[in-house]
């Protein structure tokens, strides 16, 4: 015995091409024009899918978004997509659906077990059964519980479809083509705004498309012709609007036709958003209202005037108001018996004359006692006075409308409760924004397309005489009326009276929460798990908090609704992400020399966004083996070295040298031309900002350095000088660091390497003192050579136009190939400034003073500089901060590690300790490991052997604290 | 959210770095007094509702600039031009 069968009747489903599918592995065929659901069901299957907690077989509910069981998993491997509605998916080729938490099939899942558990299945069912003295039980009974109760699994595959963003503009923004929508776009379109109509569905028309009514189609059709004829309308089906954000910011996740994408994720601005989001059924609340066959009147509607699919013989429909006597007609007429179980006690004419015409039998002052039929609907027993059973293939219920308030709540708005129509109605509308139709409250077709005209016109603001819309032809709205009804259940089945059908919450849930105290409609949703999941309580919700607010006696103005937050339906976190994924996840930045790198055997390291050259080949395979070779190198002959990475800034201005002055602690304003100065910045806290060599080229030009990782955040800090506290001074400043590039030559044979290259320049020690500066002209090209050092070693910087970096460094590498230079790189870099007891990225954490750093002397005692003042509180001059020192390794066999904790000798290993490891490397000088460390009173305790504790590895290693400087103290060969 | 950038005009936030609290007047350049700096850099309101505050738009013209917002609802209520 099925339900459900297709009849011979028009509809929207196209006979003429048929489509195949599988589900759970076997093949069943559909129509163009059908959903997943409706296939299915005019297939016969009635049993869907099994309930969350406690498995019970459940059918279809809904017929669109709002449909809480009928959840398929789609695809396979990479591909799959759990949760999937099968009641708004469109029915494709190919399709491969499978039913879900039933195991091992539908109709024979063993969970149902879980039925007999009810009672611990209950409200706060987690709280109370793991929290406490329990807690180490979840361990245990998690994975079980995971297995049996759970929706959809993801896969553990790459999902390889593809997926898109875009940023899109237009002035008007409607969401939803029902007859309110259709309206908006239309009165938009012809003030000749760019509008875009947005539609969930794979078709457009929202209600109008489940009417069954010629004339309504007639009007549908002729709408979106007008609009398929305006350029300036985007149409777009398949199309959810998620989310509202600040200053009209909504997030759209569309599936386009025809297109590689899978999603399209749109970030759309519009200038109005006009909200036809229409309104969704509520079920009403009696025992065993959850078995399949029991729908909502509407979804009865939808599945037989869109997709010609019927109840075989019988059909009850529950109600307590005046809409689903649209789906009783419709049904009678296409000769399903039809019985009424109406809750109120009096209706009105028309519709009493209307079902005697029809043959339907209405049993007023009633509901539903019990559903009687396990896998499918066999029976009805109606409360009340009559009492009688039914026998009936399906049962419709209606329980009145929810207006679709979702994104008209996402702003500030909580929604208003509306006795007269009994539902939540928007509480206000930001600017910009509109509502339009049902959500509104507004049922009634000419009503919403007024609505629907008036908001748009409104939107357009411009006085120009529009044409009005042509209404469609068709007797004026019925007014709606409706007798609230929350909880039909008699107090002994409460617990078989489901509210939420995805979360398996009933009644009896809903008063155990309340005599527990959870009577919060927020408590209330975290205590039971109503109105989570993937539906977000599109049904439940107001049921819910209705029967709360009777439990507690408030009225419904006061009980409130739970915060409505994005997304509005289940959104795929692959569009979330787009393209931004694996290498894409984050920009990456390529010094102008990567690609000379990339072929002459670097690998690379992530440092910040840069890829920089890690170790080269030539020195070896692995890190550890290539960087000491690099070291050698360097420190015995000559290396080059890429350092494209530091920021770069143009200082220019009369009042340049003062600007320098006031932000660098120690003096720039009597540096002479041609010479390079270090300087250290603080922030207004006294805290060291950067550090970095500055050049002065001019009287009012300066060429500044900064730290790679800090470039940015110097860059906007000067900035902020200038242009917000000190606008009498006339500097400019200018960014460099992608428009310049360098290199570093270093070692005992540096000058000479450099005099290969560059036979004319005066290269001597006297010519080209340290910290001496000279701009040149290579080639035609301006190149920079500064005389600094990183490495302790005697060594050039070389810069110039990031264009010629590489022919530069090809030519030095040429020139200077008869001595042996190689390159080396960053581990190489880092470990020879360690030995030479620089600082760096690691070791500045932000929390440095310039003592911390032994830097204290560096600082002007009589002149000013940012962050002189704060320097000098309390807590900066406190006598036991953590303060840079030196770390000898003093156990042979064994190696120091960054991040390391130190403790002093006598300690117990335990805590955070008195510092920690900042950076460390083999010295090729010392033949052991060093480090520089920030430890507790710093140089004080210089001498003393203390610990290294890594309890990753369950290591610790004596070393002893040493001046960070390792390397040629003097700098006798600085300055050879 | 949008920012008007005065050079620019309307922006996304995006474009933007947030400069914080731009009702602390700071010291001028040279000012000893601690008390001054400590209450310029320490000492903030964190109000809900209009706030002025600095903003850069740094993904732009890199121009720094005051801004009235409502920190409440990210509404903005004063550009400076």
């Amino acid at each position: 015995m099925t339900a459900f069968h297709r009849i011979d009747m028009p509809s929207r489903i196209d006979r003429n091409r048929p489509i195949t599918f599988t589900f759970d592995g076997k093949t069943v065929t559909g129509f163009a024009g059908d959903t997943l659901a409706s296939a299915l069901l005019a297939n016969g299957r009635i049993l869907l899918g099994r309930s969350f907690k406690y498995h019970r077989p459940r059918g279809l509910v809904g017929a669109g978004v709002e449909e809480p069981n009928a959840l398929f998993t789609l695809g396979t491997k990479g591909r799959t997509e759990p949760n999937a509605i099968s009641t708004t998916t469109e029915l494709q080729k190919g399709i491969i659906a499978k039913s879900q938490n039933a195991w091992p099939s539908l109709s024979f899942d063993m969970m149902a077990v879980n039925q007999r558990f009810a009672p611990i299945f209950g409200a706060g069912f987690y709280y109370k059964t793991f929290m406490g003295p329990l807690k180490k039980s979840w361990m245990m009974y998690e994975p079980i519980i995971r297995k049996a109760a759970g929706l959809g699994a993801a896969t553990p595959d790459v999902d390889t479809a593809r997926y898109e963003m875009r940023y899109m503009f237009c002035d008007v923004l409607v969401v939803g083509s029902g007859p309110a929508g259709l309206a908006a776009a239309i009165t938009a379109g012809r003030a000749g705004k760019r509008v875009v109509l947005a539609e969930q569905d794979f078709e457009f028309g929202g209600s109008l498309l489940s009417s069954g009514d010629a004339e309504h189609e007639r009007w549908r059709a002729e709408q979106l012709a007008e609009l398929a004829a305006m350029p300036d309308v985007r149409l777009l089906k398949r199309t959810t609007v998620q989310g509202l954000y600040d200053g009209n910011l909504a997030i759209l996740s569309h599936r386009p036709e025809n297109h590689p994408a899978l999603m399209i994720t749109e970030q759309l601005r519009a200038q109005n958003i006009i909200m036809a989001t229409g309104a969704i059924e509520r079920p009403l609340v009696f025992p065993n209202n959850d078995r399949p066959g029991v729908m909502l009147s509407s979804a009865l509607r939808a599945l037989l005037n869109r997709f010609s699919v019927a109840p075989k013989q019988r059909a009850v429909i529950v109600t307590n108001n005046d809409s689903a006597y649209a789906t009783a007609f419709d049904l009678a007429e296409s000769n399903v018996a039809v019985t009424v179980a109406e809750h109120r006690s009096t209706l009105s004419g028309d519709l009493l004359a209307r079902a005697a015409q029809l043959g339907i039998a209405i049993f007023p002052g009633c509901g539903i006692a019990d559903v009687i039929g396990e896998k499918q609907v066999k029976a009805v027993r109606l409360s009340g006075r009559h009492a009688v059973t039914i026998e009936c293939d399906v049962l419709g219920m209606s329980g009145g409308w929810s207006p679709a308030v979702h994104l008209t709540s996402h702003g500030t708005f909580k929604p208003v409760y509306r006795a007269d129509i009994a539902a939540f109605v928007p509480g206000g509308f930001a600017p910009g924004q509109f509502g339009a139709g049902a959500v509104n409250g507004t049922f009634g077709l000419l009503a919403a397309i007024a609505e629907g005209e008036h908001a748009a016109r409104q939107s357009s603001s411009d006085n120009k005489k529009l044409k009005p819309i042509d209404l469609p032809a068709t007797r004026e709205d019925r007014k709606y009326t409706i007798q609230a009804v929350w909880n039909a259940a008699e107090k002994e089945l409460e617990k078989f009276a489901f509210v939420d059908f995805q979360n398996d919450v009933t009644v009896k849930d809903i008063k155990t929460a309340h005599q527990e105290g959870y009577v919060s409609v927020e408590h209330l949703k975290r205590y039971t798990t109503l109105g989570m999941g993937t539906d977000q309580g599109k049904t439940s919700n107001i049921n819910a908090l209705a029967i709360m607010a009777d439990l507690r006696s408030l009225p419904m103005s006061e009980a409130g609704t739970t915060t409505f937050r994005p997304p509005y339906a289940p959104f795929t976190v692959g569009a979330i992400a787009a393209r931004t994924v694996a290498s894409h996840f984050r920009p990456k930045r390529l010094s102008p020399l990567h690609d000379w790198h990339v072929k002459n055997g670097a690998t690379f390291i992530e440092a910040g966004l840069w890829m920089r050259a890690w170790f080269y080949d030539w020195a070896g395979k692995t890190p550890e083996e290539a960087y000491i070779k690099e070291m050698e190198l360097v420190r015995q002959n000559v290396g080059i070295s890429d350092v494209s990475t530091l920021g770069k800034i143009d200082v220019q201005g009369k009042d340049a040298a003062e600007f320098l002055n006031r932000v660098y602690v120690n003096g720039f304003a009597k540096l002479p031309v041609g010479r390079a100065r270090y300087g250290v910045m603080l922030n207004d806290d006294g805290v060291v900002l950067d550090d970095g060599t500055t050049t002065r080229i001019s009287d009012t030009q300066f060429y500044m350095t900064t730290t790679t990782a800090q470039a940015g955040e110097v860059m906007s800090w000067l900035e902020f000088l200038l242009q917000v506290h000190w606008t009498d001074l006339d500097v400019q400043v200018t960014s460099l660091t992608d428009e310049w590039g360098g290199m570093a030559v270093s070692g005992p044979n540096a000058r000479k390497a450099l005099q290969l290259a560059l036979p004319d320049v005066d290269l001597s020690n006297e010519g080209l003192p340290y910290m001496g500066v000279k701009d040149i002209t290579y080639d035609g090209v301006q190149v920079r050579i500064l005389r600094l050092s990183f490495s302790g070693e005697l060594a050039y910087e070389v810069h110039c136009a990031a264009d010629y970096v590489t022919a530069l460094w090809q030519h030095m590498m040429m020139a200077a190939e008869p001595l042996g230079i190689k390159p080396y790189g960053l581990e190489a870099l880092a470990s020879l400034r360690i030995e030479k007891g620089h600082v760096a990225g690691a070791d500045l954490d932000h929390r440095n003073t310039l003592d911390d750093l032994g830097l204290g002397k560096m600082a002007g005692k009589e002149k000013d500089y940012v962050g002189k003042a704060l320097r000098f509180r309390e807590d900066c001059q406190a006598p036991d901060r953590w303060s840079l020192v030196g770390l000898e390794c003093m156990e042979e066999d064994k190696k120091l590690r960054g991040g390391a904790i130190l403790f002093a000798a006598s300690d117990e290993i335990k805590g955070h300790g008195r510092g920690y490891i900042t950076s460390v490397t083999w010295s090729t000088e010392l033949k052991k490991y060093i480090a520089l460390a920030l430890y507790d009173g710093g140089l004080k305790h210089q001498g003393e052997d203390i610990i290294c504790a890594f309890p990753l590895k369950n290591e610790t290693v004596k070393a002893r604290i040493v001046s960070p400087h390792f390397v040629d103290v003097e700098g006798t060969r600085l300055h050879a | 959210m949008k920012i008007p950038c005065p050079q620019c005009g309307e922006r996304d936030v995006s474009e933007f770095r947030y400069g914080g609290d731009a009702t602390n007047q700071r010291p001028a350049h040279g000012t000893g007094d601690l008390k001054q700096w400590h209450d310029y850099k320490f000492v903030f309101d964190n109000p809900k509702g209009p706030h002025t505050e600095y903003w850069q738009h740094v993904y732009g013209c890199r121009q720094w600039f005051k801004l009235m917002r409502d920190t409440a609802k990210n509404e903005v209520l004063a550009g400076e031009s």
